[in-house]
This record gives C-alpha cells, sequence and structure tokens, in this order.
C-alpha cells in the first residue's frame, strides 16, 4: 500500500472527461480499457432535491503514475483536472481531509 | 514564467503555447507545453504557471496529437473542376498554383460582375473570427463579408445591445482574470451570486471565458442561479433553477426586474447618478406581474420572487449571458432586461459584478483600416437591409438572412464565388435551412474553401480547398472576447510543421499580397504583431512569446473615471453619457425604446394551426467537451466518449411515444427534420425536447448525395430563414415547434 492516497472531492467533477482522456494518453491505454473512469449518479430527484453526482473511480491499470511521480510531478490525471478536485495526499491525512469535505469525497489508495 | 522552448537530455524539446485555433476553440489561450520529438508533438501538458488555467486542459488541447496527425488531415492545396463538385475528384496544388487560380478567378468576378460579386463566410469562434473581415475587404475588396447564422444570432446582439446601452465593450463576469495574483488580489471580491443565464460555460468556454473558473468560484463561496430550459449539472447545485419554456426569457428578465423595483430592491445611489429612463422601466417592469410571467414562461412565481430576492440582496452578485439570449427574435429585448438588472442592482464594473471595457477593442485600428481598403461607393453595395438601422449601426456586415436571399434571386446583384473561411457552413451548426444555403451557393461559379479536414461544406460546394494549419504549427496571437474586455494578451508559438498547411492570417497575407500588396506592408507575421500590439502593450511579439501572455491594467468603475467615453467625461459611452434603461436610439430605428416580451414565431401559440401536429418545443445546441461545434467528430478518443448525436426527451414523453434509450428518434416541423439518438432525461421538461447540433459523419461517404450524412441530422433545417427581430437580430434557434416519431436508423 503506498503512503500516499488519492482524495477525490467529487461535488466538483463535472463529468469532463479529462481524468480518463489523460491517463489513457500518459499510459497508452486503449479505448475499450480505463485508467480511471467516471461513474454517473443521477440526475435523480431524492427527498425533493436534485441528486447528479459523478465519481472518477480509478481501475487496477492506475500505477498512480509512477514514472511521473519520480519526476516530482503530480499524476496526469491530478495535474490537469478542470475542477482540480483529485488531489495527492499522505494516506495519515484521510479522515482529516474526508471530514472537511463532508459526504462528497472519496479516496483511493493505490 | 517557463522558456518558450526547453531542450531536454533525450534529444525532446518543449514549446510553451497559449492555444486558440484550429482546431476549434474561443480564444481561451490555456497554457500548456507541447513535447516535440523527431519533428512530431508527442505529448501535451498544461502550464501550471497559467494565471487563469494553472495547468488544467480539456480533453479536445489533451487529444491535439490525434487531431494533427490524423490521417484525413488535408495537407496541400487541393484543387477539383467544378463541374466534379459533390465528388472526391481533387487534386493536389502547390501554394503558388491555388495563389494563380484565386488571383485568375477573383480579376474576372471584378472585370464582369464587381467585386461585391464575392462572399466571404466565416465559422464561429476561431481564429478566423478576427482574420476574415481583413480578408474580405483588405484582399479580396468585397464588402460582403458574412456570418451565415439567421439574425447574426452570435455573440453579434449581445455586443450590440451592450454597445447601445451602455456604451461599452462586453459585459463579463468578474473573475479577477485581470490580476497576476487572480481571487487573491486585495482590490476583488468573490460574487455572492452568480446568474447564468442560458449559459453552460463549463463546456463551451465562451468567448475566451475559461469555463471552469466558476468551479473556482464555487469553492470560494459564489452560489449560482440558473436559468435554463434544462437542469443543468451546474442547476443541480444552484440556489434557484429558473426552467423557462424556451423563447422567454425577456418576459422572465421583465418578471425579475419587476419583483426588485416594485419591493425596492434596487441601488438608489446608481440608479439615480448612472441610469437614464428608470421611471419608464419600471413603469414596462409593472406590467409583467408574476402570475402574467409564469404563464409565459412556466416558471413558478415563487421561484422568480426567492430568485430576484436573492440576487437584488446579496452585493456583489454578476450574470452571465448567453448565446440563448442571441438565438430569438425577441434577444435585443431579453439582453435589455439583464443589462438592466445587472445596472439597477449596482453590480456594473464593481469587484465581483461585472467587468466593461472600453469601446475600442484590441487590434481594433487595424480592423477599421481595412474597411477603408475598399474603394469609394464600394461599402454601399454591401448586401443588407434598410429597415434594419439597429443592425447597421452597430454592424460593418452583411445582414445573413438577405445574403441567402440575394443568392436565391440574384437581386439587387448576382453573387459569383464564395470563400469559406473556417466555415462548415452546411453542418448545421450557424445557417439555418441549410439546404437553401446548399443549393444556392451550388450555383457560384467559384468556391474556396480554408479548413483542417474535408468537410461535407466543401466536398458538396467548393472549387479550391485550402489547408489551415493547427495552433501548434504557428505563431498568433490570443484575444479573449475577440479583442473587447480582453483581460490577457498571450502567444501561441509554433511547434512543429506538417505538411504544407497555412495559418488563418498567412493565408489572408498570401492572398493580401497577391491581390492588394498596399494593404499587407508587413514583412513577416511577427512584424505584422509587433505593429499590432506594441502601441498598447509597449512590447514587440518576440517579447510576448518569452513572456507566453500580458495581463492587462484593469480599474473598477470606469465611469467614474473617465475611462469608458472618448472625450475622457465621467459616464458612460451613449447618447445620454448614462446606462439607458430606456434606449434613447431605439425608437429611431422602429424599435421600443424598453424592453418587452413576443411570442416566439414558430411556438405552438403563434401558430395555434400546427398545435396538435407539433406539440413540442425543440431546443439545441447545449454543448459537450468533446467537439467543438462541427468540429472533431473523426478524432478517436474523443468520438468513443461522444458516438452519436444525442436528443434528450423526458422519460414520460418517450413513453407516450413508445421510444426507448438508444431509439433512433426522428425530430421534425413543417420546415424540416433531423435524426438522432435518444437519451431519457429528468432534466428536460416533458413539453421539450433537446438536440445536439453540429452534427455530420466523417466514416460515411462523403460523395454526393450522401456528403458525409450531413443531411441526418440537420436540426437546423427545423429553424426558419429570416424570422429575426425589428432591428435585424436573432432568430428561433432554440424554440421551434416539433414532433418526435420513433424511426429504424439514422438515415430514417
Ligand atoms: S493516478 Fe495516473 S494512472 Fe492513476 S488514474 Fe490518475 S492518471 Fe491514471
Ligand atoms: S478530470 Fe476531474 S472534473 Fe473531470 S471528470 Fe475527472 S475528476 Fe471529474
Ligand atoms: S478550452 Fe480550448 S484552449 Fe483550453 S484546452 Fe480546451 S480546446 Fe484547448
Amino acid at each position: 500500500m503506498s503512503d500516499y492516497a488519492l482524495f477525490i472531492d467529487y461535488k466538483y467533477c463535472t463529468n469532463c472527461h479529462v481524468c480518463e482522456v489523460t491517463c489513457r494518453t500518459e499510459h497508452n491505454i486503449p479505448l475499450d480499457e480505463w485508467g480511471i473512469k467516471v461513474a454517473e449518479m443521477g440526475p435523480v430527484k431524492l427527498n425533493g432535491k436534485w441528486m447528479w453526482n459523478y465519481v472518477p473511480v480509478p481501475s487496477d491499470l492506475c500505477d498512480f503514475c509512477a514514472d511521473r511521480r519520480e519526476r516530482g510531478e503530480d499524476p496526469t490525471c491530478v495535474h490537469h483536472c478542470l475542477a482540480q478536485c483529485i488531489e495527492v495526499i499522505p494516506v495519515d491525512q484521510i479522515t482529516e481531509r474526508m471530514k472537511l469535505a463532508g459526504k462528497t469525497a472519496t479516496v483511493f489508495i493505490p | 514564467m517557463s522558456e518558450l522552448r526547453t531542450d531536454c537530455e533525450d534529444g525532446t524539446f518543449k514549446i510553451r503555447t497559449c492555444a486558440w485555433s484550429p482546431p476549434g476553440d474561443h480564444p481561451v489561450g490555456c497554457g500548456m507545453f507541447l513535447t516535440v520529438k523527431d519533428g512530431k508533438v508527442v505529448h501535451v501538458e498544461g502550464d501550471a504557471s497559467h494565471p487563469i488555467t494553472n495547468g488544467r486542459l480539456c480533453v479536445r488541447c489533451l487529444t491535439l496529437p490525434e487531431y494533427i496527425y490524423h490521417e484525413d488531415r488535408i495537407l496541400t492545396p487541393l484543387y477539383r473542376d467544378p463541374a466534379d463538385r459533390g465528388k472526391d475528384a481533387w487534386k493536389p496544388i502547390s501554394w503558388d498554383e491555388a495563389l494563380d487560380i484565386i488571383e485568375e478567378r477573383v480579376n474576372y468576378i471584378k472585370a464582369n460582375y464587381g467585386a461585391e460579386a464575392i462572399v466571404a463566410f466565416q465559422g464561429t469562434g476561431r481564429e478566423a473570427t478576427l482574420y476574415k473581415t481583413p480578408l474580405a475587404y483588405a484582399a479580396l475588396g468585397t464588402p460582403n463579408s458574412c456570418f451565415p447564422m439567421s439574425g447574426d444570432s452570435c455573440y453579434g446582439p449581445r455586443a450590440s445591445v451592450a454597445d447601445f446601452l451602455l456604451g461599452a465593450g462586453y459585459p463579463e463576469l468578474d473573475y479577477a482574470a485581470y490580476f497576476p495574483d487572480r481571487y487573491d488580489d486585495p482590490r476583488y471580491e468573490v460574487p455572492k451570486y452568480i446568474i447564468l443565464w442560458g449559459k453552460d460555460p463549463l463546456f463551451s468556454n465562451p468567448d475566451g471565458f475559461f469555463g471552469h473558473s466558476l468551479i473556482d468560484l464555487m469553492k470560494r463561496g459564489s452560489k449560482f442561479i440558473t436559468i435554463d430550459p434544462r437542469l443543468t449539472w451546474l442547476g443541480t447545485r444552484a440556489d434557484y433553477h429558473l426552467q423557462l419554456r424556451p423563447g422567454t426569457d425577456s418576459a422572465l428578465g421583465l418578471g425579475l426586474l419587476n419583483v426588485i423595483i416594485s419591493e425596492d430592491l434596487y441601488d438608489h445611489e446608481f440608479v439615480e447618478n448612472w441610469c437614464f429612463g428608470f421611471e419608464e422601466l419600471a413603469e414596462r417592469a409593472a406590467e409583467y406581474p408574476l402570475e402574467k410571467v409564469e404563464k409565459i414562461t412556466w416558471v413558478p412565481k415563487e421561484t422568480i420572487q426567492a430568485a430576484a430576492r436573492a440576487f437584488a440582496t446579496s452585493h456583489p452578485s454578476s450574470i452571465m449571458w448567453g448565446l440563448a439570449i442571441d438565438t430569438s427574435a425577441n434577444g435585443v429585448q431579453a439582453g435589455h432586461c439583464v443589462l438592466a438588472l445587472a445596472a439597477i442592482t449596482g453590480n456594473l464594473d464593481v469587484p465581483g459584478g461585472i467587468t466593461l471595457s472600453k469601446p475600442a477593442s484590441f487590434m481594433g485600428k487595424w480592423r477599421y483600416e481595412c474597411a477603408q481598403q475598399l474603394p469609394p461607393g464600394m461599402l454601399e453595395k454591401q448586401i443588407s437591409d434598410p429597415r434594419y438601422k439597429g443592425f447597421l449601426a452597430a454592424h460593418v456586415i452583411a445582414h445573413p438572412d438577405r445574403i441567402l436571399d440575394t443568392l436565391e434571386t440574384e437581386e439587387p446583384y448576382p453573387l459569383k464565388m464564395a470563400w469559406f473561411y473556417s466555415s462548415n457552413l452546411i453542418a448545421n451548426t450557424a445557417a439555418a435551412q441549410p439546404k437553401r444555403w446548399f443549393s444556392a451557393l451550388r450555383r457560384l461559379e467559384f468556391n474556396v474553401c480554408q479548413d483542417i479536414f474535408m468537410t461535407p461544406t466543401a466536398m458538396g460546394l467548393c472549387d479550391l480547398f485550402l489547408p489551415v494549419s493547427s495552433f501548434a504549427e504557428h505563431d498568433g496571437i490570443v484575444l479573449p472576447h475577440f479583442g473587447r474586455n480582453t483581460h490577457m494578451v498571450a502567444s501561441m508559438n509554433k511547434a512543429v510543421t506538417v505538411g504544407d498547411c497555412r495559418s488563418d492570417l498567412e493565408i489572408d497575407f498570401l492572398v493580401g499580397k497577391r491581390l492588394n500588396p498596399k494593404a499587407w506592408p508587413w514583412e513577416t507575421i511577427s512584424d505584422f504583431f509587433t505593429a499590432q500590439i506594441e502601441p498598447q502593450l509597449g512590447i514587440t511579439f518576440p517579447q510576448l512569446q518569452e513572456m507566453s501572455l500580458m495581463q492587462q491594467k484593469f480599474e473598477y468603475r470606469k465611469y467614474e473615471k473617465g475611462l469608458l467615453r472618448n472625450d475622457g467625461e465621467q459616464g458612460f459611452n451613449t447618447p445620454t453619457g448614462l446606462v439607458e434603461l430606456k434606449s434613447s436610439l431605439y425608437e429611431d430605428w422602429g424599435e421600443d425604446p424598453l424592453p418587452y416580451y413576443e411570442e416566439p414565431s414558430y411556438s405552438f401559440i403563434s401558430r395555434p394551426e400546427e398545435a396538435d401536429m407539433y406539440p413540442l418545443v425543440f431546443t439545441m445546441g447545449g454543448r459537450v467537451t468533446t467537439s467543438f461545434h462541427s468540429e472533431h467528430r473523426q478524432i478517436p478518443s474523443l468520438r468513443a466518449i461522444t458516438p452519436d448525436a444525442i436528443v434528450q426527451i423526458h422519460p414520460d414523453t418517450a413513453a407516450k411515444y413508445g421510444i426507448e434509450e438508444g431509439d433512433w428518434v426522428r425530430i421534425e416541423n413543417s420546415l424540416g427534420y433531423a435524426v438522432e439518438k435518444a437519451h431519457l432525461s429528468p432534466i428536460v421538461d416533458p413539453r421539450v425536447v433537446h438536440g445536439t447540433h453540429g452534427w455530420w459523419y466523417p466514416e460515411q461517404d462523403g460523395e454526393e448525395p450522401n456528403l458525409y450524412g450531413v443531411w441526418q441530422s440537420s436540426v437546423n433545417s427545423l429553424v426558419p430563414h429570416a424570422k429575426n427581430g425589428k432591428m435585424g437580430f436573432g432568430a428561433p434557434y432554440k424554440c421551434v415547434n416539433c414532433k418526435i416519431v420513433k424511426v429504424e436508423s439514422l438515415q430514417g
């Protein structure tokens, strides 16, 4: 397990597809496979309120952008995400960050 | 700021650049590094030091190598005998041969019919926006420069209304774009509310506004009020979503004004000192009680009232007005309401409100001088409409609907040649009734197209194809808002050469130097840009390239400082010197000086005889991130995300017509039809369907009659010709009647 995690504050995820595409080009992943894929929840009215969320989900192909991180760069999904809603954080900060972000956040530990 | 060029140890190098086009985009100028290996762009990486985009890039630039090295790209000029239009009978030629043909044909047309027999069309958004009219005026010598969208329904109406009522350049949400420290600049305030009116900027990046700045502001506490016939993703995060019937914007605007004025929520100080015609506006708004507005717009009166109160009592707040304001014959009035709302709540040119700029535009002098290149009497021959005095006052381009009339009738004179400047005219983006345009243009003697890929327009209509280079292959400058309210001037820096392509401006140079050399005195493109930017920025183009970009100086409350008027006096650059809540110009132009509501011409109310036959409202044009209008259909990574033209239908409506998810659906009215794939979604009202525009199918047969399937998803065929507003602006692109029927295939 890595000491770092991808922290995803997905209330801001706009489904811009940038993480999917940039992960694919960075790792030469073919069009029918994904290093990260955005899941959709909604649009649906729950208890009278609209819910429409997108949640990016890294796959088994995610290598946490090992080459980039070796060079001191952020993973390409983190770097390019239009909503800037993916971050690399140390695993020991997960609880604190999740509390701050509220319900609509998730983490992935590669 | 990083270097313009960085050489890497492995023999590759990186060029830092800011993007405009092609591939198609508005002038956003996102910052990036292009890694070049063996003469090819192999990698695209966002430039984190860019003050607006901070390293972020959208999927269109991230897939740039797929675009620039696509096997279908045209890499050399092509010629085809006019007798072979519609056939794939192109022959590669050299630029010299192409220029010889152009020179010979243009001189022939000038000698026999006059230069006015040539018409130059542009597409939207790309660099063509800056460079097409100069080609028409200063190279070809014709006054007929045309944007072929009925009623010029894109940007022009809003820019004109802003000019008439504010005497100022394009009003834009204040997102601290002028400040190097951006949102942290001490002068800046975060808007409390942002109204998004007929605009979904996340994926349209309208006019150079970096759409995801809205997410930056959301994180900093801005709340949203969305006004849209669809519940957008941002709408689900808004405090108030006003889901109006398409085309009823001005009624809604009058309703909002009514609440703010009758409940005394307006900024008395600003209204007393800086506005003209408040009493009359108040009287007009009072004619729109919320019961009436709800009936017209379908928006519950409680929602209108609550949104108006929240907006007016939260200072500063801002409004972004979208293309939907333009795409209606009543759009001038809707735009009037938007500006009046911003003015009477004291949000013009204040921190966190709406920024304004001087009426003059960047590079305006050059463009003005290009118009001076026309011989005496030539501008008077421009195809226009004497009834449209408002259009004539604001515009120096031909009226698009009159151009189609002229093509069809040869009155007042025959047109003989067309130049398609980055314009895939028949591909369901701009032109209404594209088949009529196609038939009329087909009769012309000589047609030229400049573009990146073979398009239905080029295949069906053109004789000469000039290949355009992508932004990775040329030097240039990016001017957000096309030079008005331009927060930065950025450089595009050439990284590679692909084939024998030229930028739009390089083509202007080639043609201009051949046909009218005195108007094109600059030795190089770099000299030209230096001449343009040096007077305003005090730097040369090579210096700008070293810097990457230069943010411009900005002052708030320019009207207090004498910075908006050409005479240096306080106030606004209007006849009264004030914000004209009541226009002092419109009456002379045959238009009501106050905003009013008018029913869209193709609604079930205006055409009760068709109400049973075409019971639904058709709206269209919502953007997706994977294409710029009709572009990008052949880019594998992007097409995989958006494989089909989608029509969004409410599940209840779909059930009523026996339509299921993924079915092909024929959307039809008395004017035309389109076939798109059904996506059932509660984001549209059950009475409304939303189609996507700009579809053609590069994978299909390109020859006639199929022309890459351009008539299959022809949403623009449902839009009428020449149903414009009283001043000549606007057309009902997003508010016509329709019915929907399940069909078996895209060809159905
Ligand atoms: S960290 Fe790298 S490999 Fe993992 S999902 Fe993001 S881009 Fe793909
Ligand atoms: S890049 Fe960011 S905003 Fe875009 S889809 Fe991925 S997580 Fe969402
Ligand atoms: S917004 Fe425009 S310039 Fe920016 S990344 Fe997308 S296509 Fe490129």
